[in-house]
């Protein structure tokens, strides 16, 4: 089958990789600006094409439990949310990271905190990256800055979650859901019809029970698993970091956004390129792990760092560690579902930044 | 080439759909394309506004707020995006309801009395596309065939019937749009 | 260990009149004295393997005192979050029809932080069973009131006995789930005595059954003892659940599928 073109929403692009990814399940519950999700795989009802389940969920928290149950049998699951929705399902996400239990979440982010706005925001960095439920964990987090890329990254998403036994996070934004953009589709995956050895699929004679928990009460073995994982994250940054650069070969001023940022991002490069200001852009993809050693390898040879995010400064803390104090590194942000424009960028770095 | 066009008016004035159609164009003619919407409880019954930004190139930010061509079709928008069209733009816009008239002598200004038109031609449901049509006289951005195309790429397959009928209305845009001096 | 005299001669298999289920695994329960854990386990071990699904079941084990139910019997087992284990058991039936999936859970665990998931799944009619144990309290945590904690009892969060005017009232999640279209067959039983441990079992078969005819949600609740939290021997724990819980929570079929509204 050839791929296929299509103009598609970024929250109908999800929708569909997702059954052509050959998912088996997607448990989901409305909330704006992600309910197309639901609503596309509920017209689609692919149940009677691939056989795969989608239910709307009594909750967020219904529906990341579903996705654990679904997990926990070797199957590739699925939910989507946005921010409120996902500060809801950070318990199941918890409990999934500590039961090594492989998923995609998808978070189309609004601006917060509370209940907040239902604009495009970055503001839910921290709670993605740095773990958003208790305990020692990390998220892989994939950035799509394209309709493209949220099609691409279910994919992906379901191979990386697969293959580290690890919830993987697609942080999108309230743009990147809504807006419509070319999108080549890939073609149909069957759905898989083995699982994994671990999943909990009925215990046939001859080996032993499986158990998906996330409890241990003697604090070495516990330990022990804590360092598994840490291991097991340590890999993921190893081998997993991805990232794009735009003009960076003799760039001077560094811009360093994600998502719709670097959107805005890349066109705030060519405006000051207009006007002699020799900038560069570097995009994460991957937010954890997070492309530290790139940046770092950037700082030796630009005179500074802008980082530009639809938050008060959440992804900065990490450019300043990659960064080590090198240069100066300095933020840009909008908050509350406002996105920067490209002329704004470039007027901070040209007048506040170069200027001041 | 690159035209980065606000649509705007109120919810069921066919805004959203319009942008979408000429998205869909854009695709038909190979372009880089981009749709985003305002979105949310504002536009039950409110107003409804989205950005088409068509390319021959890779499209960088599709959330921009200086417009080459500004489609207004009500009060509210034309109050709120007047000054969002850049220098040189374009605005169209709809004559219908509208007490304070645009001002602006920097850009050029046109007209398309489309509900007045749509309602003429018994035809309310194609009322977006005597706008379009009004559109792509003034700016030629897409044609006419590609426009077809993406109509019915855009439209579910049991509205293709009505398909004469919004060529129709589009070429009647393209004849009653005309320019407007700003004293 | 010493030989007893004489026990070579008895160990025979014809003498055999009863044993250990195959599917209760060798370790040794962590449940208190009395507890009616215990029983519920063996039994619900003892049906599925009597109903042939050690291969083909897959439990949804708790927060709570048995939340090492998976230690003790020997078929695959998820440990769900506080509450969450009939999204959990949704999210295996759906994707695993084929298997015979349950859920155990407690009061506090079921009716309390779990009501919207308990409500909804047995609402949807998820072709689950859920065992529902109640003793009126959270063992595991150390005795505290509890959902189902009747009016003026004890506990150590009600210490001078629950006042329903400042903590409201014990909620019968049994007779509400028993009122929703999606259950097949819901019933109250306990396991404090050999005729109510056979009536149990019976009403676990029949789950099993129904289950297998994809009938909806089988909801069996299980009215019993916590004699560490209610801070009573065993048997004084058994009589006061006759005296007091059983008035409030009776014993039998709130639903059987005799008394289905005809389709």
């Amino acid at each position: 089958m050839e791929r296929e073109l299509r103009l598609m929403k970024g929250n109908e692009a999800v929708a569909e990789a997702a059954i052509r990814a050959g998912a088996d399940g997607y448990f989901g519950y409305p909330i704006t600006p992600q309910s197309e999700i639901l609503e596309y795989l509920m017209e689609a009802n692919p149940y009677t094409t691939t056989g795969m389940v989608v239910l709307q969920a009594e909750s967020e928290i219904a529906a990341i439990n579903m996705v654990y149950g679904g997990a926990g049998c070797g199957k590739k699951v699925m939910t989507s949310s946005s921010s409120p929705g996902i500060s809801l399902k950070q318990e199941g996400i918890t409990y999934m990271a500590g039961a090594e239990l492989p998923c995609v979440v998808v978070n189309v982010v609004r601006g917060g905190p509370g209940l907040g706005t239902i604009q495009p925001s970055q503001s839910d960095y921290f709670q993605a990256v740095k773990g958003g439920g208790h305990g020692d964990y990390h998220l892989i987090v994939l950035a799509p800055a394209s309709v493209q890329e949220m099609a691409d990254f279910v994919g992906l998403g379901f191979d990386l979650a697969f293959k580290y036994r690890n919830p993987v996070m697609i942080l999108s934004d309230g743009a990147i859901g809504q807006m419509m953009e070319k999108v080549w589709l890939s073609p149909q995956k069957e759905r898989s019809k083995t699982v994994p050895g671990w999943a909990t699929t009925g215990k046939p004679a001859g080996r032993e029970r499986n158990i998906i928990t996330s409890l241990e009460l003697d604090p070495d073995r516990q330990e022990v698993f804590n360092r598994k994982l840490v291991v097991k994250y340590n890999e993921i940054r190893a081998n997993e970091v991805r990232c794009e650069e735009f003009s960076c070969e003799d760039a001077e001023y560094l811009m360093v956004a994600y998502g719709t940022s670097a959107r805005v991002c890349q066109k705030a490069v060519e405006l000051a390129r207009a006007q002699g200001i020799k900038a560069g852009l570097l995009r994460p993809i991957t937010l954890f792990p997070f492309p530290s050693a790139p940046i770092n390898k950037l700082a030796e040879k630009v005179r500074l760092i802008l980082t530009v995010e639809m938050s008060a400064g959440q992804m900065i803390e990490d450019v300043l560690l990659s960064v080590s104090g090198k240069v100066p590194v300095y933020h840009y942000g909008r908050m509350g579902g406002v996105v920067p424009t490209p002329d704004e960028v470039v007027d901070c770095l040209k007048t506040k930044i170069i200027g001041g | 080439m690159t035209e980065e066009i606000i649509i705007a008016g109120f919810g069921g004035q066919g805004v959203l759909s319009m942008g979408k159609i000429m998205a869909y164009s854009g695709v038909m003619q190979d372009m880089e394309v981009s749709w985003m919407p305002s979105y949310g409880p504002e536009m039950r019954g409110g107003t409804a506004n989205v950005i088409v930004i068509l390319s021959n190139e890779r499209i960088s930010s599709p959330i921009i707020r200086h417009f080459d061509t500004g489609i207004i079709l009500n009060q509210q928008s034309l109050d709120k995006f007047e000054e969002a069209i850049k220098p040189g733009g374009v605005l169209i816009y709809d004559g219908n309801g509208i007490t304070r008239h645009p001002v602006r002598k920097d850009i050029r200004i046109y007209r398309v009395d489309a509900a007045e038109e749509a309602s003429r031609l018994k035809s309310p449901k194609t009322y977006n596309m005597i706008v379009l049509g009004g559109f792509l006289r003034i700016k030629p951005v897409l044609t006419l065939e590609n426009v077809i195309k993406g109509l019915r790429k855009s439209l579910p397959e049991r509205y293709h019937k009505l398909i004469p009928e919004n060529e129709k209305s589009l070429l009647r845009g393209e004849e009653i749009i005309k320019e407007v001096k700003v004293n | 260990m010493k030989e007893i005299t004489g026990m070579k001669e008895i160990i025979k298999p014809e003498n055999l009149v009863y044993k250990k289920s195959e599917l209760l695994t060798e370790n040794i329960m962590h449940y208190c004295p009395g507890c009616g854990h215990s029983t519920t386990h063996r039994i619900l071990a003892e049906v599925l393997e009597e109903e042939g699904l050690r291969h083909d079941a897959i439990g949804v084990s708790p927060v709570g005192c048995s939340v090492f139910l998976y230690n003790y019997i020997d078929i695959d087992w998820q440990e769900a979050a506080h509450g969450r284990a009939p999204a959990v058991a949704t999210g295996i039936k759906r994707l695993m029809p084929e298997k015979f999936v349950f859920t155990y859970q407690g009061d506090g665990d079921l009716a309390a932080i779990g009501t919207s998931e308990t409500i909804h799944s047995c609402n949807r009619g998820e072709n689950i069973m859920i065992i529902f144990i109640n003793n009126g309290i959270y063992g595991m945590t150390g005795g505290q009131m509890a959902p189902t904690t009747l009016p003026g009892m004890k506990s150590s969060t009600s210490p001078y006995g629950r006042d329903v005017s400042i903590m409201g009232n014990p909620l019968k999640m049994t007779d509400i789930v028993a009122t929703l279209p999606g259950t097949y067959y819901v019933t109250r039983q306990s396991v404090h005595t050999p005729v109510n441990v056979r009536r149990t079992k019976r009403a676990i078969r029949k789950a099993v059954q129904y289950q297998k005819l994809n009938k909806g949600t089988c909801f069996i609740e299980i009215v019993s003892n916590c004699p560490s939290g209610w801070k009573m021997t065993p048997v004084q724990s058994n009589k006061w659940m006759e005296e007091n819980m059983f008035p409030f929570y009776p014993l039998g079929d709130l639903k059987t599928p005799e008394e289905q509204p005809a389709n």
